[in-house]
């Protein structure tokens, strides 16, 4: 097998040395982590190595030497190099070789004992293949999804030879920590050798963050606490709270924000991840609930909301009556007898003289509450969404009660109707089922306007819940961060010359980013599809709109 | 070492097949299909502008004629960024891997790389597309831990469609570079 050496692109300019990394018998490569400059004393070379086995469990050892030759002939650098094979001893002996300002370089590796003709040294063919250190470090690499028949464990165990390079160069923190500003015993040329990368920013907000997250967790703690007191827990007040969906969107915000500032960090990077996507999709929130009130109390909105409140109930008060006398006649209507008829209509007509009442007895106070609702916008703008939909629910109950009456009764229509269709199955053409009701469409399409409303305002609360944002802006800002695996291009060539290649990380298309973090949602969303809504419409199954997911079904 | 050679893809369109041989192990095939021709380009154009011209005499809304060049201006910006691939390369290096790249016209490139120890072997395969009997070369992928079942069938040069000439050369350079790397195989 050719031998791969994974070479730094930083160390390319660097000084002659020795050559420091590891060795992946089953993958026949070579990744290159750093290269030792003269003068070294070798035993505190082979204390360094180590160490840095010990702290990071990564198998470091000398692969080779590195001779970078400044001018032309330097036979004695050579015969010096060469030397130090007896000293650092290493199966196969890499030795790699530039002369400055060319592009070509050429590499050697040899073997004290070639298969088969033991005592005789052997050459392997060399290949060259250049990586960025630092973006290979910080890079996290995506497999494809994992075989359903195999444990998710296995799969970084198991995958291919550039796993293992970017496992190894991941774990190797430890080695990069020191620059050519230290006074250490042996001089190392890295991605991080002219200098450690810091920010001065990181830096304080990884101070702070311990007693903010102390503080918020304890304040955390303490309104949920109080959410669990005994006064609450008063029926019917359960029974409302489990109903309304601003509940339901408060308590998942709750657990989100218990999650963000817990004081235990985080243990692997997919749940470093799920933090702050969800702080970002919370901060993002805030700021858009914000810019919702500043819209909102801006020019005396408020006011005018609730001036126009009135005489749209109104309005849908008198087309409702429009519908009942018609339905309450012929020659389309509720189609039961006469005196069925009018008392239906009668009780429906009841019904909307105590709604419109109501909606009248209210209207002074309709500017103060809302008032006082706009501002939980402040929360974010999940909440005032989950509120406008709580306040649509309530105000179309009535609507609601019309409509269960109705589907009651179209329900019995269609069972009835069901079994004398099989009574007259292939005999005939049954004259009964030209008496299909049509006043239930009429009802129906009102119920699934205010469904729709309601659906729609979920599905853009469930988008702003579960957008992983964090990950997003990273794929845009910082493509090399989430890798779904590498590219090859092949460098300039001589013929004799070995191969060269630069590896280059391939990003993680977007689609998959949001595939791979996408965040729970809270399930404040209706139970139904489209299609099974129109199927209940249809037949007459009830609707409704309140049941979450995992509530035990009628 | 580079050379050219001309094919034709399965519709009868022009094609032209690069070959580099950087070594031994390691060789590179590019297939350029026909660029955007000016003329259905100009002839999709004048239909959608005329379609909105006969609009905007019935509804009498300016807007219809903006939408229209907006519609135009965007249609045209998504299919070269997504849809008009102009080149498709293979790239096959010994004992590292397999690499497909497509080049768009908007010079966005997507590339897949698949590791030598997930590839089981490269073929050329038949199949009934619409009313035609086609060739397409693929790479047949094997699961590291059970060699003997195929997890996936990958096709190449997906777009460009050439002909069986042209991929019987690309599959006999494949395969000797596949009989190099299984005849060394990887010391213990």
């Amino acid at each position: 097998m050719v031998l791969k050496a994974f070479f730094p692109t930083c160390c390319a300019a660097a000084d002659s040395g020795l050559l420091v990394g590891r060795w992946v018998p089953e993958q026949s490569s070579a990744v290159v982590l750093a290269v030792v400059h003269f003068p070294f004393i070798p035993v505190q070379v082979k204390a360094l190595l180590a160490q840095v086995h010990q702290a990071s469990q990564v198998g470091v050892a000398v692969l080779g030497t590195w001779c970078h030759r400044r001018q032309e002939a330097e036979e004695s650098l050579d015969h010096f190099l060469e030397g130090l094979g007896a000293i650092f001893f290493h199966e196969p002996w890499l030795q790699l070789c530039r002369e400055r300002g060319s592009k070509f370089w050429s590499c050697k590796a040899t073997r004290r004992q070639g298969p088969g003709r033991p005592g005789a040294p052997c050459e392997d063919q060399v290949m060259l293949v250049f990586y960025d250190q630092r973006k290979v470090l910080l890079s996290q690499l995506h497999p494809p999804a994992a075989l359903p028949d195999r444990p998710a464990g296995d799969a970084a165990a198991g995958a291919g030879g550039l796993a293992a390079v970017f496992d190894t160069v991941a774990r190797s923190e430890v080695l990069f920590r020191s620059d050519r500003f230290d006074e250490g015993p042996v001089r190392l040329s890295h991605w991080q050798s002219e200098g450690v990368e810091a920010s001065i920013l990181a830096e304080l907000a990884k101070r702070a963050s311990g007693p903010v997250c102390l503080l918020l967790s304890s304040l955390l703690s303490l309104v949920s606490a109080a959410s669990t007191c005994r006064l609450l827990r008063l029926w019917p007040l359960p029974f409302l709270w489990s109903k309304l969906s601003t509940c339901g969107q408060l308590r998942h915000r709750l657990e989100q924000l218990a999650l963000v500032f817990s004081t235990q960090k985080a243990e692997n990077p997919t749940q470093l991840m799920r933090k702050a996507n969800v702080l970002i999709s919370v901060l993002l929130d805030v700021a858009l609930g914000l810019a919702l009130l500043s819209w909102l109390h801006r020019k005396d909105r408020i006011g005018q909301l609730a001036e126009a409140l009135v005489p749209v109930a109104d309005r849908v008060a008198e087309e409702l009556q429009h519908l009942l006398q018609w339905l309450m006649g012929a020659p389309a209507g509720l189609k039961m007898n006469r005196a069925l008829d009018q008392v239906l209509g009668r009780f429906f007509l009841y019904h909307l003289h105590l709604w419109i009442s109501y909606i009248h007895l209210m209207s002074p106070f309709i500017e103060r509450i809302l008032w006082h609702v706009g501002l939980s916008a402040c929360l974010g703008l999940t909440v005032a969404l989950s509120i406008l939909s709580d306040i649509i629910a309530l105000l179309t109950f009535h609507i609601y009660c019309f409509y269960v009456y109705g589907a009651r009764l179209y329900c019995l229509k269609i069972c009835g109707l069901s079994s004398l269709w099989r009574l007259f199955r292939g005999k005939k053409w049954n004259v009964l089922r030209q008496r299909v009701d049509s006043c239930s469409y009429d009802l129906d399409q009102l119920r699934l306007l205010v469904v729709a409303v309601q659906g729609l305002i979920h599905v853009l609360v469930d988008l702003i819940n579960s957008l992983p944002l964090y990950s997003l802006g990273l794929r845009l800002c910082r493509p090399y961060r989430l890798a779904a695996g590498v590219k090859f291009r092949v460098l300039e060539h001589e013929a004799g010359r070995p191969l060269r290649l630069l590896m280059q990380i391939n990003p993680l298309p977007y689609g998959r980013v949001v595939h791979a973090y996408r965040l729970p949602s809270c399930g404040c969303h209706p139970t139904h599809s489209w299609g099974s809504l129109c199927r209940k419409l249809f037949f007459g199954e009830l609707i409704y709109p309140w049941r979450q997911r995992g509530d035990k079904q009628d | 070492m580079e050379d050219e050679q001309s094919f034709s893809d399965i519709c009868g369109g022009r094609l032209s097949l690069q070959r580099r041989y950087y070594s031994p192990t390691c060789r590179e095939f590019c297939i350029s299909c026909p660029r955007l021709s000016l003329r259905s380009l100009t002839a999709v154009t004048c239909t959608v502008w005329l379609a909105a011209y006969g609009l905007f005499t019935l509804f009498e809304n300016s807007m219809i004629l903006s939408a229209a060049i907006f519609i135009t201006l965007l249609g045209l910006l998504g299919y070269l960024h997504f849809v008009k691939i102009d080149q498709e390369s293979l790239l096959i290096i010994d004992s590292l891997g397999i690499q497909m790249t497509s080049s768009y016209a908007s010079g966005k490139e997507s590339t897949t790389f698949f590791e030598m120890g997930q590839v089981k072997d490269v073929v050329i395969n038949e199949a009934i597309y619409m009313q035609k009997v086609i060739y397409y070369l693929c790479i047949l992928l094997k699961d590291p831990v059970e060699p003997h079942r195929i997890s996936q069938v990958v096709p190449v040069f997906q777009s460009a469609k050439p002909r069986l000439d042209c991929l019987i050369e690309v599959y006999r350079s494949c395969q000797e570079v596949l009989a190099h790397q299984k005849a060394t195989p990887a010391s213990a």
